[in-house]
């Protein structure tokens, strides 16, 4: 195992899925937070500028990104969670399995609701009002 | 795995024998950081993104009614710094795991520790300067 990586703790089964996914989302938000501390330094600039770059937030595409982004973070956190659990929690590595799926559930139950408020105003754009 | 495991587990990596205690410090701060993250993180994104209107409503005036109150600018202050130094150290162990060469390796850290400063420094600056009357 020459190229066995060194920093790498859970690897197998669902178990490596989960791990995986909790890194590609890690990844994606930290990319997303150096962007969005630099659109966020607009306001040093002028309203103008500040506003020109928050309307492409507003936009459908950025719109339906965002709810992505809503969705890898809510995932990394309740995933991470559940790593916290199985580290510090004498029961932890028991239930892990149970564990993730919870997390699987609070993510659809927390997404269902959100993806509808996230983009009732967009759908509504361009759609046309729904109420 | 419990702190002691985790310990005796970083001793046993050659890499670290000798070393201080940098790695169970890191392997803690992204725990501690993590728990606080969930409340400023899913908060904010919350605040942004579903309350009144969500992201339509966002725009300079918002923000300058935001950061008139120091309850959010230490909240977004917080938030910065511990997201910031999470990722950093989660990227940290990515490049660990996947660079294979040293030299690869040391200047993808480089990089990483360069950038990661600059948007921290940034940041803290545009909420300790945010004027909002400019323009
Ligand atoms: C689409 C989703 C998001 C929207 C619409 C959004 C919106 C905003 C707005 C309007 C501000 C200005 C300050 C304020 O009003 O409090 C801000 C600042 C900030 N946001 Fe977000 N945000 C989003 C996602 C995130 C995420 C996922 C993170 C963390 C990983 C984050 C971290 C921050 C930080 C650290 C600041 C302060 C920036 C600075 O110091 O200059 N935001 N955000
Ligand atoms: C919302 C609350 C959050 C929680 C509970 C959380 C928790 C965790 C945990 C437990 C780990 C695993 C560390 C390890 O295996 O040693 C981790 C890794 C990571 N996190 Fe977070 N995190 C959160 C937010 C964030 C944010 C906002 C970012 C981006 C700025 C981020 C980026 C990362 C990265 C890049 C990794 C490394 C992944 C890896 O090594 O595979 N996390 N997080």
């Amino acid at each position: 195992m020459a190229t066995a990586p060194v920093g790498t703790l859970y690897r197998g089964g669902q178990g490596m899925w989960s791990w995986v996914a909790q890194r590609i989302t890690g990844i994606s938000v930290f990319f997303f937070l150096y962007v969005h501390v630099l659109d966020t330094a607009l306001v040093r600039v002028s309203p103008e500028a500040y506003d020109l770059v928050i309307a492409t937030y507003k936009t459908p595409i950025v719109n339906l990104l965002e709810v992505g982004l809503v969705g890898a973070v809510l995932y990394h956190a309740l995933n991470g969670l559940r790593v916290i659990a199985v580290d510090f929690w004498s029961r932890g590595p028991r239930f892990q399995k149970q564990m993730l799926w919870g997390v699987v559930g609070v993510w659809v139950v927390v997404m269902i609701p959100g993806t509808y408020y996230m983009l009732r105003h967009t759908v509504e754009a361009l759609f046309g009002a729904t109420s | 795995m419990s702190v002691a495991d985790r310990s005796f587990a970083l001793s046993q990596n050659s890499r670290n024998r000798q070393r201080s205690n940098f790695e169970l410090y890191a392997w803690l701060f992204m725990r501690v950081s993590g728990i606080v993250l969930v409340f400023l993180v899913l908060g904010h994104l919350f605040i942004m993104n579903i309350l009144d209107g969500g992201v339509q409503r966002i725009n300079f005036a918002f923000v300058a009614g935001r950061w008139a109150s120091p309850f959010w600018q230490i909240w977004d202050l917080a938030m910065l710094w511990l997201a910031m130094l999470h990722g950093t150290n989660g990227l940290r162990t990515i490049i660990n795991d996947y660079a294979e060469r040293d030299q690869t390796r040391f200047w993808l850290k480089m990089l990483l520790y360069v950038s990661s400063a600059f948007i921290i420094l940034l940041g803290t600056l545009v909420i300790f300067t945010f004027d909002p009357t400019i323009g």
